[in-house]
């Protein structure tokens, strides 16, 4: 066994990770980064689409295009780069045990960990398809996989269940390279991806979507040969009387990501029910004393811009934490969401000075409606909006001197 | 006509009329949301990002060096399915100029 000492570990190498990596040497920690691929980049080298870095590098580029800025930014500094290795455990005592094919089983010794390792899709068996398990039926982002880096279409003649925004961007990758998507079909009396893509993925080619419609069973062995899809009532129930068939090679399911935190299991870590990430503090530090997380498997964003910047927030952190032994300030007060608002996060934030960003997401569609964010008698934000959608993370920037007791985040009509 | 401004990710509701000779865009938040919805009134636009094949048998993907007219898009796909690249392409290179006379290159963005 090797082992290895490092201030900061940061777990997984994708965008969060690589941010999270770059502002930890900043401060003038050591710093590893334990990525299980064979490159750093993560989920964006899939995503050959345009609409990255906007908001954190003022142009627009592509998914791969984003990660080469940032690679080449990690290659520059002094930082170690584990590829091709798996993060296998995390102990009480914050050592990282990994594998890798080139240096075997390592123990890394880290005063913090950054925790960067994304989320993974809900598969078949998370929404209890019925019928047999035929091939064919594959999830959004493995299909972009195959697609978008091993250069296969993984079908002709194509339904997607989810409005989620990987399967959007699906169904136009699916169109232009020539297959034909019939049909999207959606859960929710909504979308749950962005507007643009509503726009660009499917009116532009006239792909019919469904909202309140789900998919009943698939049918065909060995592959796929159809399936029956049916409009739901507000109980979410399919109703069967209505039941419809149509042919399709492929199913892509775009329904939903989690955060895969299976690294924090036995550590008494806690996690918040709403996000299925860590609960954390405005240094995006876990309950577990130096350990820290960010992107997408604190909470799932919907733009990489955001990723980056979060991670930046806890990298920074980690590395103060490694270096001088603390940057939590103590006495803590809660972040509550409440009246629509799903959640808040940072989900708690210590009293003092300065300013901080608040970010939420609401559960429903919400027109013509105020966001309030209120301490004690102070109200520190109402902010009006237009449209509040599940599918597009809010912010809200809130003064910390205001604080006067536990924050509470809501909507008013 | 009513359009989703596609620029960016906050998806700007736009109203885009015509008086006395002048495309009116209304709703918008920022300068390219004018810009977008003046050309989707008179003539939309798309930027495109597909893959080409390497001799090696793998595949770099690549995009347009600017947005091509929308009903030029599966034109522009298929001359890219049409290009084998150099199997050393870097993301950055240009792999095709002046596609179908339509004034963009086809740039490399990413590999394996």
């Amino acid at each position: 066994m090797r082992n290895m000492d490092f201030d900061v570990a940061v777990i997984g190498g994708g965008p969060a990770g690589m941010a999270a990596a770059l502002a930890a040497r900043k401060q003038g920690a050591t710093v590893v980064i334990l990525e299980r691929d064979s490159r750093l980049g993560g989920i964006l080298n899939q995503c050959i689409h345009q609409g990255f870095g906007l908001h954190y590098f003022g142009e627009e580029m592509t998914g791969p295009e984003y990660a080469d800025r940032f690679r080449k930014m990690v290659e520059k500094e002094d930082i170690a780069v584990m590829l091709e290795s798996m993060a296998l455990a995390l102990g009480e005592d914050k050592t990282v045990t990994a594998l890798s094919p080139s240096l075997g089983l390592c123990k890394i010794k880290a005063r913090s960990v950054v925790l960067a390792m994304g989320c993974r899709e809900r598969t078949a068996g998370a929404i209890a398809l019925a019928g047999s398990r035929p091939a064919g039926i594959y999830t959004a982002g493995m299909a972009q996989k195959i697609c978008n880096i091993d250069g296969y279409l993984v079908g002709k003649d194509v339904v997607i269940l989810g409005s989620g925004d990987i399967g959007l961007i699906m169904a136009r990758r699916m169109t232009t390279e020539g297959a034909n998507v019939k049909l999207v079909l959606e859960l929710a009396p909504y979308s749950s991806g962005l507007k643009r893509n509503i726009v660009q993925c499917l009116d532009d080619y006239g792909i019919p979507l469904k909202y309140s419609h789900t998919v009943t069973r698939v049918e065909g062995y060995p592959r796929l040969t159809g399936l029956y899809y049916a409009p739901v009532g507000e109980d979410k129930k399919p109703i069967l009387s209505e039941e419809r068939f149509i042919s399709c090679d492929t199913l892509l399911l775009s329904v939903g990501l989690i955060p895969e935190n299976d690294l924090l299991n036995g550590l008494g870590v806690n996690i918040s029910p709403v996000t299925q990430g860590a609960v954390v503090d405005e240094n995006r530090m876990t309950s577990m004393e130096g350990v820290f997380s960010c992107g997408n498997v604190l909470h799932v964003h919907d733009l990489v811009d955001n990723v980056s910047q979060e991670a930046e927030i806890a990298g920074a952190a980690a590395a103060r934490y490694a270096l001088d032994g603390g940057v939590c300030k103590g006495d803590f007060v809660n972040v509550v969401a409440r009246d629509g608002v799903r959640y808040a996060l940072p989900q708690r934030i210590s009293r003092g000075e300065g300013k901080l960003r608040l970010f939420f997401r609401v559960g429903d569609v919400y027109k013509n409606c105020r966001l309030i964010v209120q301490s004690g008698e102070n109200t520190l934000v109402s902010k009006k909006f237009m449209v509040l959608a599940p599918g597009e993370m809010g912010s809200a920037d809130i003064d910390i001197s205001l604080v006067d007791g536990d924050v509470v985040v809501r909507l008013e009509k | 006509m009513n359009t989703i401004c596609i620029m960016c990710p906050m998806g700007c509701p736009l109203t885009i009329e015509e008086s006395d000779g002048n495309i009116v865009v209304t709703g918008n938040t920022c300068k390219r949301g004018e810009a977008y919805g003046k050309d989707e009134y008179s003539h939309p636009k798309r930027a495109v990002t597909s893959l080409v094949k390497m001799k090696d048998g793998g595949v770099a993907s690549v995009k347009t060096s600017q947005s091509v007219p929308k009903e030029r898009i599966f034109d522009v796909v298929r001359f890219i399915g049409s290009v084998t690249a150099d199997s050393g392409v870097r993301i950055g290179d240009v792999i095709a100029r002046d596609v179908l006379g339509l004034g963009v290159d086809i740039i490399v963005t990413g590999r394996k």
